[in-house]
């Protein structure tokens, strides 16, 4: 397993939800990106982001590691959930909710 | 200039003759569209599957020469 791939590994094992990102929740930097953020708030639960502008190793790793080819990409308990798209259409039909709750993660404080 | 919307629409209809595609340009500058793609292959597929299956008709240019393409997929119903 490459260096890269091991980063993204630790990152995605180590934080219950994280969310790649371009930018960061305060500032994102792409309008899916924003959108995914939003839903994040949206649904009140604690996460962590990556700024994939800010490492271009994990910008390219992170599509291979998940065979996904934009960013931003969402993880839960270490398994990947989706893109913004996903996000809309699973938080529109109240599954990104279940989800979270079915994986007991901490709210937002 | 990202890709004409027909264009889109072929590469889609070629990997998934069944389908029904709409496609909106969002921004209005031929950059930003929106497609959503309904096919009977989707069925019994999660919906990351599902989009999977739009992305590899799409040929690599996710997230390259097309950018901003917002998706959705469906089953028909």
């Amino acid at each position: 397993m490459s260096d890269t791939n091991q980063r993204i590994s630790q990152i995605v094992q180590g934080n219950d939800v994280v969310l790649f990102m371009k930018g960061t929740p305060l500032f994102p930097q792409c309008g899916f990106s924003s959108r995914a953020v939003a839903i994040l708030d949206h649904c009140g639960v604690a996460y962590d982001s990556v700024d994939v502008l800010q490492d271009m190793e994990i910008r390219q790793g992170i599509k291979s590691f998940s065979d996904w080819p934009t960013i931003p990409q969402l993880y839960v308990k270490g398994e990947f959930v989706g893109g913004s798209d996903i996000m809309m259409e699973m938080y529109e039909a109240g599954e990104l909710q279940a989800l979270l709750q079915e994986k007991a993660v901490a709210k937002a404080s | 200039m990202a890709m004409p919307a027909a264009e889109i629409e072929a590469l889609i209809k070629a990997a998934l003759p069944d389908a029904r595609v709409e496609i909106r340009d969002l921004a209005g500058d031929g950059d930003h569209f929106a497609a959503h793609v309904v096919s009977e292959a989707f069925v019994g597929k999660s919906r990351v599957m599902q989009h999977k299956m739009v992305y590899s008709a799409l040929g690599g240019r996710m997230g390259g020469e097309l950018h901003a393409l917002q998706l959705t997929t469906a089953v028909p119903n």
